[in-house]
């Protein structure tokens, strides 16, 4: 079917101004869906990595058991004991499964803690605070604490402790010196500050102190075992799949970070909706564009239809050319759609650099592969409508003798 | 002489109730192998209609047609397709050519059609068919830059590429001017005298009409001289 490419090809080249102004309107149309997979997909981006990229995208917590009732036989509780002020539920043997956790895919960090609350004082003025015990050398696994150090390191020691700044504000701390942190069972340590951090988050600046693990052990009296397994992951939008993997496997209770945060994904799923919905249209005005362009064509084209039918052309090698001269077109458009909407993107800051303000463009989530290859799937559609009625063509009423 | 082809009893009616045209009215003929023959008669007689229809472009309302010993009557549209490429050559009056592409290309085109590409075998062909029609100069042309005369020369050309027996040219020279539309005759007539292939011409020229061996003169839908 060389010979039908060469009819295409040259149909399409014989009216020059006619092409160009096809193609374009076709690599306008890929330039929309472009431009709006990278505004969505970038967005998305965004506005995860602002809510749930520094928190645990998998946790395991060891299920807390009720406490016990002593039930009468008609159903009066005789006596309950109290639920501790403290969580005593623990990982007891955690570290058997943290090879394991390691080893699913699409985990790349994860980070053993033991969580407690506390007080943190200093001369005479006291501070609630939540104390999280992290594997020193490992501080930043989860919440990216060394990117948030003002002061200071976050490397977490024995006899160390790296608190917020609102905090050391509060109780008026410098780096490298000591302070009193109490547990809430009532054993207490005398740390160093050897950090400071920022996160913005105003919560965790004011409130949370992070030590190393051997510590938060002798704090909360865990000789062993841990209070909750953190996990981050390579995507975000795998947690739910991941989570299911990691209870199958270790028979611990795994929560991907998309529970509790249904909001946030209806949101998500409303904006990408909104996306498809536009890149469907841009879609149906490519199909249609080339539809009408082609149409128009064969009816120009009717009295050489009708010659080459004359002289032994077939129905399915009129069928070829103009379905060649659509996918033709699609091509064209689709490579120059997408190579505008690259350049288009360009400019825009990396995903990494989103500054407040700006679209947070993701050039990397232009979907380019997939707007050039339905484009051309589209405009071979379209294209099939106008060959068949050029394959229909009488020779006899469209030579006009 | 054999026959090359023979129809009889050819009817052709257009349209229905009052819109009814016969046009004709069971005709019947013989086309001898190597005959080059004209097709005369008045204005609306079916010249054109019986030319379409021995060209297989359409199909009588009833009536036998067969040619080289085939029924074209029966024959679907792939079968006819194949038939007028390998053993029709058309030369019309107008819309001959396609504009898009040089006298050579559209000469080489029933035989590209056929073959799937254009070989250097078909260009050779056409190229010699292009020179034997003075053309030599125009080869690489632009057709749509070609003078009316210069057209139906490539046109009879390309009638010619694959070699076929039967050339039908339907008022071949009705818009040229005398001296070019004698020059196109004087090509077909040596084609013929040369390599045997058989022309049916309609024409209104009783001058062109004299140039062949045989006049056909339709009238009331059936053959009168
Ligand atoms: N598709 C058609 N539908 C209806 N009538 C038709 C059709 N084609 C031809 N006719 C009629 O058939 C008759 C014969 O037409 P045809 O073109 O065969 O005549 P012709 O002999 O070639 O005339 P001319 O010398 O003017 O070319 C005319 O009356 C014409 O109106
Ligand atoms: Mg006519």
């Amino acid at each position: 079917m060389l010979y039908g490419l060469k009819i295409a090809t040259r149909y399409l080249t014989a009216s020059k101004a006619q092409t160009a102004l096809l193609v374009l309107g076709v690599a306008v149309g890929v330039f929309i869906f472009v431009f709006m997979s990278a505004l969505i997909g970038g967005l998305a981006e965004f506005i995860l990595s602002r809510t749930v990229g520094d928190i645990s995208h998998i946790t395991i917590e060891a299920d807390d058991p009720d406490p016990p009732l002593l039930i009468h036989r008609d159903g009066h509780v005789l006596a309950a004991i109290e639920r501790g002020r403290t969580r005593t539920a623990t990982l007891s043997d955690a570290a058997t499964y943290l090879p394991l956790i390691e080893t699913v895919p699409g985990v790349v960090a994860v980070s053993p803690q033991i969580g407690g609350a506390g007080f943190l004082a200093r001369g005479a003025q006291v501070a609630q605070v939540s104390v999280t015990g992290l594997e020193p050398g490992r501080e930043s696994a989860i919440l990216n604490l060394r990117g948030y150090i003002v002061e200071g390191s976050e490397r977490l020691g024995s006899g160390i402790v790296v608190l917020g700044e609102t905090l050391a504000d509060d109780l008026s701390l410098k780096l490298g010196q000591t302070l009193r942190l109490q547990s809430s069972i009532g054993a207490s340590a005398v740390l160093t500050v050897g950090g400071i951090y920022s996160t913005g988050n105003g919560m965790i600046d004011a409130s949370s102190v992070y030590v190393s693990l051997p510590t938060a052990r002798t704090l909360f009296a865990l000789p062993q075992g841990v209070t909750r397994i953190e996990i981050k992951l390579s995507d975000l939008n795998a947690a739910d799949a991941t989570a299911l993997r990691i209870a199958a496997l270790t028979g611990l209770d795994a929560v991907p970070w998309t529970d509790g945060a249904e909001q946030l994904m209806e949101a998500l799923n409303a904006q990408a909706q909104t996306g498809y919905f536009l890149k469907t249209f841009a879609l149906i005005t490519i199909v249609i564009g080339v539809a009408s362009a082609l149409l128009l064509s064969t009816y120009r084209r009717r009295p050489e239809i009708g010659i080459m039918r004359a002289m032994g052309a077939g129905r399915g090698f009129v069928i070829f050319v103009f379905v060649t001269q659509g996918a033709l077109v699609g091509l064209l458009g689709g490579l120059s759609g997408a190579a505008l909407g690259y350049l288009a993107l360009l400019p825009f800051p990396s995903r990494d650099a989103f500054e407040p303000g700006t679209l947070p463009m993701d050039i990397t989530q232009g979907s380019y592969g997939l707007a050039i290859t339905l484009t051309v799937i589209g405009a071979i559609l379209a294209s099939i409508l106008p060959a068949r009625s050029a394959a229909r063509v009488d020779p006899v009423t469209a030579i006009g003798q | 002489m054999t026959a090359l082809l023979q129809v009889s009893d050819l009817t052709k009616t257009f349209g229905s109730g009052e819109a009814e045209t016969r046009v004709l009215r069971g005709l019947s003929l013989t086309l001898a192998a190597g005959e080059m023959a004209a097709l005369l008669g008045p204005s609306g007689s079916g010249k054109s209609t019986l030319l379409t229809i021995l060209g297989t472009l359409m199909k009588p309302t009833s009536g036998r047609y067969t040619m080289l010993g085939q029924d074209l009557v029966a024959a679907d549209d792939r079968a006819l397709t194949e038939f007028r490429n390998r053993h029709i050559g058309f030369v019309f009056q107008f819309h001959n050519l396609l504009p898009d592409f040089t006298a050579l290309e559209n000469v080489v085109f029933p035989t590209a059609v056929r073959e799937g590409r254009e070989t250097a075998q078909a260009r050779a062909r056409g190229r010699d068919l292009l020179v034997r029609m003075g053309l030599e100069a125009r080869v690489n042309f632009p057709s749509s830059n070609l003078s009316g005369g210069q057209k139906q020369r490539v046109a009879v050309a390309r009638a010619l590429m694959n070699r076929p027996e039967l050339v039908l040219a339907d008022e071949p020279t009705g818009n040229l001017d005398r001296d070019s539309a004698m020059q196109v005759m004087d090509l077909i007539a040596e084609i013929n005298r040369d390599e045997g292939t058989t022309f049916l011409i309609s024409t209104h020229d009783e001058k062109i009409a004299g140039l062949c061996c045989r006049q056909i003169v339709v009238g009331e839908g059936v053959v009168t001289g």
